[in-house]
């Protein structure tokens, strides 16, 4: 899929929960792990090893947690 | 004419808990007090003559018709405006009465047309019958005075027939438009003799602001307003109860047919969501059903170069099924996936859904709600706990405060802006939010006491603004709080919106609403008494359509405005079934019930029902399934009953994405849009050949009736059968009451839902269960769904559109009354004598500066793309801001929308696009491109080889 596209929203979806602190990181991974489907969300992570270009602060660290399996919960 | 199968009781119904004990001609009734004697009468079983009285409309007394006798009162009182009391006695029926009825009858028939076996009304014209009532015999007056028959017909309204020789002056029609619709579009002119009828200022009928209801049709006793299909086709003879398969709203309708033909629809009296109302649409537009476009025949071809082949029905499904299987085989089981509407039903969105994650094996299903009230969905959940509107229609009779966001209820869902303008004109408080001048903001007998006309894109700094004002002045419900709600995140909410930058002075600048406005807004929502919130499109369809839902919420939840009748946060859904095709679980993260995909608990009890192992990943979204057909991931897609070719925004993305794609099944009416880029076509019922049921926006579950058989030979839900059995997944269901058999025992909010409990109780609101046996009107009384209320942080984050110098103008797009959606419907019907063309409403100020003038063809481009459409000066438009609808396909609306949507669930951002206006003189590249594209494709439809018998 179009990887700006993807960034653009995981950056949306970032923006309007950063004010959920301290929770917001997780708030962004818990809902990219609910609704987004596996394909999108294997972008996002390799994307994100990558160099994550375009991904906002509190997009990167929800992907990051995303990839990361021990905070991978449904 | 009222319908065929009805009993006019006389006079309206009356709710008191106290009841009266009359005797009437000697038999005694017992009535709620205020009831009419023409009423109670009828309850008795009696027959009072009538002329100006139906139960309907309120009493009139002007015919003299139906007056009695009573004992202990002087003179001849008019049964329908008397009350019946205690101990009242009543006579109907005496030599006195019986003369005085004729002379009245004698003097009405004197200046009325004598041909009744010629007329349409013949055998249901209520003078017809109240001259036999009376034993009419003899005119003493004779027929050459002077008398109003050569009075010429207004034949104006393509949907009804207004003949004045007719008319006995009964105010019925008038009254009907007063209380009934609500436009005074009609009234009497003239005085005595000169006396008559007149739509608007002596205007014809389409000219006026005549809305074409039907309400006065169905309230003439004659055959003064008459439909025109009863005058071309003759009368019914037997009627079908089913539901109205346009809006949200959802209205019974009584279908009357003269065999397999549909001679008209009439508004169900008894109809739980519209009481005997209708609109233009469900009671007029329904000739489309058996419209010459419709494929009748199912077709497949290799490529969508190539013309259409008719084959049999089994055969096309083989061929999608074939198609479809080698797609998994080849890319994986996620290649595929299926789109289902809220033009379908109940049953046939579940089956869809269920195909796909049991013999798809993928949740890769949507419906379009994506692109309209995903993030009412959303939103609610997060907050209170149930994806659905909180309240019956019923409950803004009970509201002093009505807020009404972003929806145009005139247009969008006009049966239930008859109820709202019913209780505004009674006393309640209106407050108007949105861009655009609605009707409701000013029309006769109604006006808002505020309208927040707001930039659009900018609901969130606004509702922000509005809290802040409710908070910073103390004007919030501390015990329904503490209560109802849960512990800390009120006070997260309350300090947030308490920063200095949410105060309405601070928004101003971003929304352009007056903070003084918003202010007195603020104070009149929180103290007003009960205040009720009714949203629509203009809330959902922007980048932060989820937070403005959850900004409603907490709102709503801040001022204890939940849990009773007369409040509430109501989502206004715009199609009949979007509730429903939500409910059945067509969303790719949710099985029925909004249950995700990943609990397992739920999971397990769909697995032991279906005998599959389901997956417990979410799946592709609408756009998300464009995107990945176009990076050739995605390559099949079963959409039945929708047309994202039109309706879905960025439509060269859209039609790129189905073009990449190698096999497209479209189940429709027409070859609509998506169709052109389709592989397969199974013919689709419309709602008139369809068994089901609708689920409508206040989670009314009303029954859908078979009134003709599907012409193209099968029920949709039939068609998903077929396939799923040729993917090598037979369902079993022989009628689709076991399809709902199977949804209330998976599912628990529906689990007391079946259709012989619909027949029963008429329609249901759901949860119905064991715990609300009969329904829930209102929705969270006690508690909510959740438990407690939960207050969302809601940040205002800007639109990604943004204008400029480039595109300095904000573009945002709606409907219109006559048409709905797509306008697959409505544009195959009579009514595009109201709307033939998508137009462009543009303030003066832009326009002038623009050379532009009224008519004028102008290009709007965006980032996206451009199109031309013609232009409207409009007052209704701020100064910056341009409108237009969607409804025909060569308008191109959505060339010009963008991929831009709600963070939360990839709901379009319709309401927002950066447009320039320049005047123009030829259709845009695009519209040539696609007219090229409908030719061809046409000639490929035309061309097609015939089935071979």
């Amino acid at each position: 899929m179009n990887i700006e596209r993807l960034v653009e929203m995981a950056n949306d979806i970032a923006a309007n929960q950063a004010a959920d602190r301290p929770s917001a990181v997780v708030l962004i991974a818990q809902h990219l792990r609910r609704f987004w489907e596996p394909r999108m969300r294997k972008q996002i992570i390799d994307h994100l090893h990558n160099g994550g270009a375009g991904l906002g602060d509190e997009a990167r660290a929800a992907v990051a947690l995303l990839a990361d399996p021990i905070h991978n919960q449904k | 004419m009222r319908s065929i199968d009805e009993l006019d009781w006389g006079t309206p119904a009356v709710s008191d808990a106290t009841l009266v004990t009359l005797e009437i001609d000697g038999f005694s009734v017992s009535v709620p007090a205020g009831t009419s004697v023409m009423r109670a009468a009828a309850v008795a079983g009696i027959s009072v003559p009538k002329l100006c009285a139906t139960d309907s409309l309120e009493p009139f007394g002007s015919c003299r018709l139906c007056l009695v006798q009573i004992e202990g009162k002087l003179g001849f009182p008019a049964s329908c405006t008397t009350s019946a009391t205690s101990g009242m006695r009543v006579t109907t029926q005496n030599a006195r009465l019986a003369g005085l009825r004729r002379n009245v009858m004698e003097l009405y028939i004197s200046d009325h047309p004598l041909d009744c076996l010629t007329c349409p009304a013949n055998g249901h014209c209520e003078l017809q019958d109240m001259a036999g009532a009376v034993g009419l015999r003899e005119v003493r007056y004779g027929f050459e005075g002077a008398n109003h028959l050569a009075v010429v017909k207004d034949e104006s309204n393509p949907y009804f027939s207004f003949d004045p020789s007719k008319c006995i002056v009964c105010s019925r029609c008038v009254r009907a438009c007063d209380e009934v619709q609500g436009t005074f579009a009609l009234t009497i002119a003239g005085r005595g003799f000169d006396a008559h009828v007149s739509a608007g200022n002596d205007q014809s009928f389409l000219a006026s602001d005549c809305v074409s209801c039907g309400a006065c049709v169905q309230a003439c006793p004659t055959a003064t307003l008459i439909e025109k299909s009863i005058i071309e086709q003759g009368q019914p003879d037997a009627s079908i109860v089913t539901t109205c398969a346009y809006c949200g709203v959802g209205c019974s309708f009584r279908a009357e047919i003269k065999g397999a033909e549909v001679v008209r629809m009439v508004p169900n009296s008894d109809g739980h969501a519209n009481h005997g109302h209708s609109c233009v649409k469900g009671r007029f537009a329904f000739g489309y059903a058996t419209h010459p476009d419709r494929i009748r025949t199912p077709m497949v071809r290799d490529s969508i170069q190539e013309p259409w082949r008719e084959v049999p029905w089994d055969e096309a499904i083989t061929f999608a099924a074939k198609r479809l299987q080698k797609i998994q085989a080849q890319h994986g089981r996620g290649a595929i996936g299926g789109i289902t509407s809220s033009r379908c039903t109940n049953e046939e969105t579940y089956l869809v859904q269920k195909l796909v994650r049991a013999a798809f094996h993928n949740n890769n299903v949507d419906t379009c709600a994506r692109v309209c009230h995903s993030p009412t969905g959303y939103g609610l959940k997060q907050t209170l706990g149930e994806s659905a509107g909180t309240q019956a229609f019923d409950s803004v009779m009970h509201a002093n405060v009505i807020m009404i966001i972003g929806a145009n209820p005139t247009d969008a869902h006009p049966v239930f802006a008859s109820q709202i303008i019913q209780r505004l004109r009674s006393g309640a408080r209106l407050i108007v939010i949105d861009p655009r001048r609605t009707d409701l903001v000013r029309m006769p007998h109604v006006a808002a006491d505020f309208h927040l006309k707001l930039r659009p894109g900018t609901n969130v700094a606004l509702i922000n603004a509005i809290a802040h004002v409710v908070v910073s002045e103390n004007l919030i419900d501390h015990a329904f709080i503490a209560e109802r709600c849960e512990s800390g995140t009120f006070e997260k909410w309350r300090d947030f919106v308490i920063e200095p930058q949410h105060a309405p002075e601070q928004s101003e600048n971003i929304t352009g609403v007056p903070a003084a406005q918003v202010r007195a807004a603020a104070r009149l929502y929180a103290s007003g008494g009960n205040a009720a919130i009714y949203y629509g499109l203009g809330v959902t369809e922007h980048s932060q359509g989820s937070t403005m839902v959850m900004g409603i919420a907490n709102l709503a939840l801040s001022t204890g405005n939940l849990g009773r009748q007369g409040v509430g946060v109501n989502p206004l859904r715009g199609q009949n079934n979007v509730q429903g095709s939500c409910d059945m679980g067509a969303f790719p993260h949710e099985l029925p019930g909004y249950r995700h995909v990943s609990d397992g608990a739920t999971r397990a009890s769909f697995e032991a029902a279906w005998g599959v192992t389901l997956d417990d990943e979410p799946g592709l979204r609408i756009p998300n399934m464009l995107e990945a057909a176009l990076d050739g991931s995605f390559r099949g897609l079963y959409i039945q009953g929708e047309d994202i070719a039109q309706s879905d925004p960025d439509t060269e993305h859209v039609t790129a994405a189905l073009e990449a794609m190698e096999c497209i099944i479209v189940q429709d009416l027409f070859l609509n849009e998506t169709a052109k880029f389709a592989h397969v076509f199974f013919p689709g019922s419309s709602f008139l050949e369809k068994d089901g049921t609708f689920t409508n926006t206040e989670r009314r579950i009303s029954r859908v009736r078979r009134v003709m058989q599907p012409l193209g030979g099968k029920a949709d839900w039939e068609v998903t059968l077929m396939l799923a059995k040729a993917l090598g997944y037979p369902m079993e269901y022989r009628h689709p009451a076991e399809i709902m058999d199977e949804i209330a025992r998976l599912t628990p909010t529906f689990s007391g839902v079946s259709y012989s409990r619909l027949d029963e109780q008429g329609s249901i609101q759901w949860p119905c269960n064991v715990r609300a046996p009969d329904g829930t009107q209102t929705l969270h009384e006690q508690t909510f769904t959740r438990g407690l209320g939960r207050f969302v942080v809601t940040p205002y984050v800007p639109s990604h559109e943004r204008t400029n110098d480039k595109y300095p103008l904000i573009l945002t797009t709606g409907r219109i009354l006559s048409q709905y959606n797509v306008g697959a419907q409505t544009r195959r019907t009579r009514n595009i004598a109201w709307y033939a063309e998508d137009l462009l409403e543009i303030h003066s100020h832009d326009a002038e500066t623009r050379g532009v003038i009224d008519g004028d063809w102008v290009g709007v481009k965006s980032r996206a793309g451009e199109t031309v459409l013609r232009a409207r000066i409009s007052d209704s438009v701020q100064p910056g801001v341009v409108y237009t609808t969607f409804h025909f396909p060569e308008s191109g609306a959505n060339v010009i929308t963008t991929e831009h949507s709600d963070w939360a669930t990839n709901c379009p951002e319709y309401k927002v696009t950066a447009v320039q206006i320049v005047k123009v003189t030829q259709p845009s590249a695009w519209q040539q491109r696609h007219s090229r594209l409908d030719r061809t494709q046409k000639k490929l439809l035309n061309e097609r080889e015939p089935l071979r018998s």
